[in-house]
């Protein structure tokens, strides 16, 4: 078990980042803040395992609550909702 | 731009359609057969999704459901060596000879 | 709807997605997604039967695989889950457990979970709903849940979902206060999401079976609510 890089209530920033190969980071939360809900445990890497590798080593995945108004700034549904996310620690800054 | 396959927030106001298509048998059998790939270990879900994601944007738009399975499926078995394109072709127009169709 | 946010050219470069057009042999737009003519094997379609056919022909799978398959896919339908509600909503050890190690109670329920994927159950309240939606693909707890429905897996819904759930679940016939905290939760592909809508008022006293009748398919996904008990017959 590696050292975790994130703690629940961490602030985060997802990497604004669109590599070629297969990943799971929704383009919408990219370069979005949100806050580190729980470590949920640690995953095949999909991003190599979608490519012929064996997603070896497991990686690190946390659980990632945004405000919806952080999403979509025109939000008007209400003020307090939010959407839940599942990202690698790769995707994850400290925000 | 995301990625055609990358539908979050795309700008739509087209109301949910909650009409549930009758399923074909091939559809059924595309399904079951990725299940029997991912047990022998031939192709993991992350596998077909690549494959999905890998597809042409127009015909990502334009397909249904289980005909995008059926080009990663392809995809997937051809880059392994399993199938070459040019058998499925030949057993894919067979097929349709004995089915009658019309295209 | 929200108009989402400026970034990287995708509202300004008068592109527009095509949204849920779906296009029959002839190439026409139809109105069903997924909606095909028995008697016309499509090319993807051929091409899928081909490929069966040439497998099981070079000994790479059984004969018998794909059929097993299907027979299994067809023991994963909505009432799993339901039973697993009803009971939940009886039982507070059940519930807690099935909250705190779901896939163990969930293998422990005498179903079978999908190849590598946890299960997660998520509780509504009267403060909290969940909603979930798979934005990339279509994940889903095929397990608890049979295979996704069409609107699950149409752009519209991953669309949608994520910018305007309160809008969307009105079209499932939820209608939110706003001090409900609407959740939607974007499935990843390894962890699977099971709501577990809350028991309607007016069943006090009702057996497990008789719950599960109230719980669909869609308030497991958290679009709408379970049935009203009046809704039901005695």
């Amino acid at each position: 078990m590696p050292e975790l890089l994130f703690s629940p209530g961490d602030r985060v920033l997802v990497r604004d980042e669109t590599p070629p190969h297969h990943h799971r980071t929704p383009w919408y939360v990219k370069a979005r803040r949100g806050v580190v809900l729980e470590f949920i445990g640690m995953y095949l890497d999909s991003e190599t395992r979608a490519h012929g590798g064996s997603g070896l080593p497991e990686l690190p995945m946390y659980r990632v609550e945004f405000d919806q108004t952080e999403l979509w700034p025109e939000y008007a549904e209400s003020p307090g909702d939010k959407l839940w996310v599942d990202l690698y620690e790769h995707w994850l800054q400290r925000a | 731009m995301p990625a055609v396959h990358d539908r979050g927030g795309w700008p739509t106001d087209e109301p949910i359609d909650r009409q549930e298509h009758e399923w074909a048998d091939w559809e059924r059998q595309t399904q079951s057969l990725r299940t029997v790939l991912d047990q022998k270990g031939m192709m993991n879900v992350d596998e077909l999704r690549r494959g999905i994601e890998s597809i042409d944007p127009g015909e990502y738009e334009s397909t249904t459901y289980f005909e995008r399975w059926s080009a990663s499926i392809e995809m997937n078995l051809v880059e392994k060596g399993v199938l070459t394109t040019e058998e499925i072709d030949e057993r894919a127009a067979a097929l349709r000879d004995r089915w009658g169709n019309p295209g | 709807m929200s108009e989402g946010k400026d970034r990287g050219g995708f509202y300004d470069t008068g592109w527009q997605p095509a949204g849920d057009v779906h296009r029959d042999e002839d190439g026409r737009p139809h109105d069903h997604p997924g909606l095909q003519e028995d008697v016309v094997l499509g090319v993807r379609a051929s091409r899928a039967l081909a490929m069966h056919e040439l497998l099981v022909e070079k000994g790479v799978i059984g004969g018998h695989d794909v059929d097993d398959a299907i027979e299994l896919w067809s023991e994963r339908v909505p009432s799993n889950g339901a039973t697993l509600v009803a009971k939940a909503w009886v039982d507070p050890e059940f519930k807690a457990r099935l909250l705190e190690h779901p896939k163990e109670t969930v293998v422990e329920s005498g179903f079978v979970p999908e190849h590598n994927a946890d299960i997660i159950v998520l509780e509504n309240t009267s403060t909290v709903q969940h909603m979930v939606v798979c934005t990339l693909c279509s994940c889903y707890p095929t397990a608890l849940l049979g295979p996704p429905p069409d609107w699950y897996k149409s752009f519209s819904y991953r669309s949608r979902a994520v910018t305007e759930p309160r809008a969307v679940m009105s079209e499932f016939g939820l209608e939110l206060e706003e001090d409900v905290e609407v959740r939607v939760v974007d499935s990843n592909s390894e962890l699977r999401f099971l709501v577990l809508p809350r028991r309607p008022a007016g069943t006090e006293g009702w057996s497990e079976e008789r719950l599960a009748t109230l719980v669909t398919r869609d308030s497991m996904i958290g679009v709408s609510a379970p049935l009203s008990p009046d809704s039901v017959q005695n």
